[in-house]
């Protein structure tokens, strides 16, 4: 049986002197993996490398199993949508996905399929005729995506897919990677729109300098930023009481009172000191609670923290 | 590799992949704005040699002039540039056009083994330089002489007329299946292949002057044998020329088939090292 996982051990990447990414140990397991880093981090350079599009300088890739240097077995289970912007001269958006699956060596009857089924889930059927040349950069990048679902791939690798989408088609987009995630396909997205990651990711890969800064699920890598205070959020009716009892302790850092009155941010840095804590002087001071949610456990927050802090950007 | 393995591989699906990189590199290939040049080496000794026809008529030559006019054409123009540069053209470009459209990434991301891949590209630049010179060939030999009106069609269909024409046309295949896999090989190892089209146009235009043993290291050495009139591509530095012992064609053929294979071998071999890089 295959592993099903994606598997980076000590892989490193240099274009010249250039560094691209440098002693990258990774295990992806199946679900949402978004990779997450600024600009040059080498997030499209791991994409190439999970897919065999550039080789490693050093180190070894399997993906499920499969090296990427053997391309008719890896392309039978990954698509690779990539941000590259260019086509075929000459095709329809029907076309450009038809002929490529030929190229995949499918009988003409199940490509016209497989195509129609691709074009469908990106709802481009109306436009499915019209040369990709007259296509807006959202349709392209559309079509682009049904090109690398097309044939029901077990691995997706997305690079920046959400660019070029309206708000419309991005919700689709994201609604369609969530599918694809829970029906136990891996899916590796990278996106600069990092809320929009937070909200489908099961794990994060942070990327910065071509080093893996942190990995894992995104609740894991906030707990392991120590430096940092966590942020807890309080709805209560009565924040101000609830803030003096809290600066009693130590490891309160800080206690702000929402503009509304009607909840409290506290960063400390012992969350679980604080729950337990939470509790008491719910009980001693008869407060409301509403709701207490981390506020900075997502990847907007872990990203400022691990990587933008020491100027990176987005 | 067993006679048992060899049929046990995919060739089912090696022949529908084939079929379908034909079908999307035949469209580009011949029908490519990129190939505007290549349209005007195999238009322009059309172009001259329907000139001839149109305005020869009455003139003092005999239609044997025309053939070893026409074999002059064929072995100047036709085998040492329109099909050398042609080639050079169509089977360079089978990779790096795709680099410079920043589209063979396509390719690479299908589950086709590169080896295929690479000789689906070669036989659609085979095809479409075939159709182009072989074609440019063949018109050219008949408009040179169409002004002889029932004695050439007597000349083709009884004195052996067809017979040139095919070995003419066989002759400019047999050059773009040889350049191609020289040309596709280059492509694909070298980043300019301009530097390697320099050296082996040189090596090919100085083969007349190559000792015996070293003429036989060339293509066009191998075509000349198979050129139905004799060799009238020396010119003023024919003096200069050495003799090598006449190829028999079968031996030609074979000897050019081969080769070609060969290098069409390394060249797919290689192309497994390659690596999508858009920022050169």
């Amino acid at each position: 049986m295959s592993e099903p996982r994606i598997v980076f051990d000590n892989v490193s990447r240099f274009y010249g002197e250039v560094l691209g990414v440098n002693r990258v140990n990774l295990s992806i397991p199946p679900g949402i993996t978004s990779l997450v880093g600024p600009n040059g981090s080498g997030k499209t350079t791991l994409m190439n490398l999970m897919t065999g599009l550039i080789r490693p300088s050093r180190g070894s890739i399997r993906v499920l199993g499969i090296p990427p240097d053997r391309p008719e077995e890896l392309f039978r289970k990954m698509g690779y949508c990539t941000q590259v912007d260019a086509f075929p001269k000459g095709l329809t958006g029907y076309q450009f996905i038809y002929s490529f699956l030929l190229v995949h060596g499918m009988i003409e009857s199940e490509a016209a399929k497989l195509t129609e089924e691709a074009i469908a889930r990106v709802s481009m059927t109306q436009a499915a005729d019209r040369p990709v040349a007259a296509y807006s950069k959202g349709m392209r990048q559309r079509i682009k995506l049904a090109q690398a679902i097309a044939h029901r791939p077990s691995v997706l690798v997305l690079d920046e897919p959400l660019n070029g989408l309206d708000p419309m088609a991005r919700a689709e987009t994201i609604a369609l990677f969530k599918t694809w995630g829970e029906e136990g396909r891996h899916v590796i997205v990278s996106s600069h729109i990092l809320h929009e990651v937070d909200r489908i990711s099961d794990q994060v890969i942070l990327l910065s300098h071509g080093y893996v800064v942190a990995e894992g699920q995104i609740q894991g890598v906030r707990s392991e930023v120590k430096d940092q205070p966590i942020q807890i959020l309080v709805r209560c009716d009565k924040p101000a009481v609830l803030a003096a009892r809290l600066f009693e302790q130590d490891n309160v850092v800080e206690a702000k009172v929402n503009a509304d009155g009607k909840g409290l941010l506290v960063r400390t840095r012992d969350a679980d000191n604080l729950y337990l804590l939470l509790n008491r002087i719910v009980l001693d001071n008869h407060l409301e609670v509403e709701a207490v949610a981390p506020a900075d456990d997502d990847v907007n927050s872990v990203y400022q923290y691990l990587i933008a802090g020491e100027g990176g950007t987005t | 590799m067993t006679w048992t393995q060899i049929a046990n591989q995919p060739w089912m699906l090696w022949r529908r992949q084939v079929a379908a990189i034909l079908r999307l590199e035949l469209k580009k290939t011949l029908f490519s704005k990129r190939a505007w040049w290549i349209y005007l080496l195999t238009l322009g000794p059309v172009f001259i040699t329907g000139m001839h026809s149109l305005f020869a008529r009455g003139g003092h030559h005999t239609m044997g002039e025309d053939q070893m006019i026409f074999a002059g054409i064929f072995q100047v123009y036709f085998l040492r540039l329109g099909i050398f540069f042609g080639c050079l053209g169509i089977f360079s470009n089978l990779f790096r056009a795709e680099v410079l459209e920043r589209t063979l990434h396509y390719y690479f991301m299908a589950p086709v083994r590169r080896e295929v891949l690479t000789v689906s590209k070669y036989l659609a630049g085979v095809l479409a330089a075939v159709i182009y010179f072989s074609g440019s060939v063949a018109l050219s030999f008949l408009f040179i002489s169409a002004h002889w009106g029932p004695v050439f069609q007597q000349y083709l269909a009884h004195g052996g007329g067809l017979a040139q024409l095919g070995w003419y046309a066989l002759t400019a295949a047999l050059a773009c299946v040889g350049y191609g896999s020289v040309f596709l090989l280059s492509g694909i190892v070298i980043r300019n292949p301009l530097i390697p089209a320099a050296v082996v146009f040189v090596w090919e235009n100085l083969n007349p002057f190559l000792p015996s043993l070293l003429k036989k290291f060339s293509i066009i050495f191998y075509l000349k044998s198979l050129c139905p009139a004799g060799d009238t591509a020396d010119g003023p530095l024919a003096f200069l020329a050495s003799t090598a012992e006449p190829t028999p064609a079968w031996l030609a053929i074979t000897g050019l088939l081969i080769v070609s294979a060969l290098v069409l071998a390394y060249a797919a071999a290689r192309s497994r090292q390659l690596e999508v890089s858009y920022s050169e």
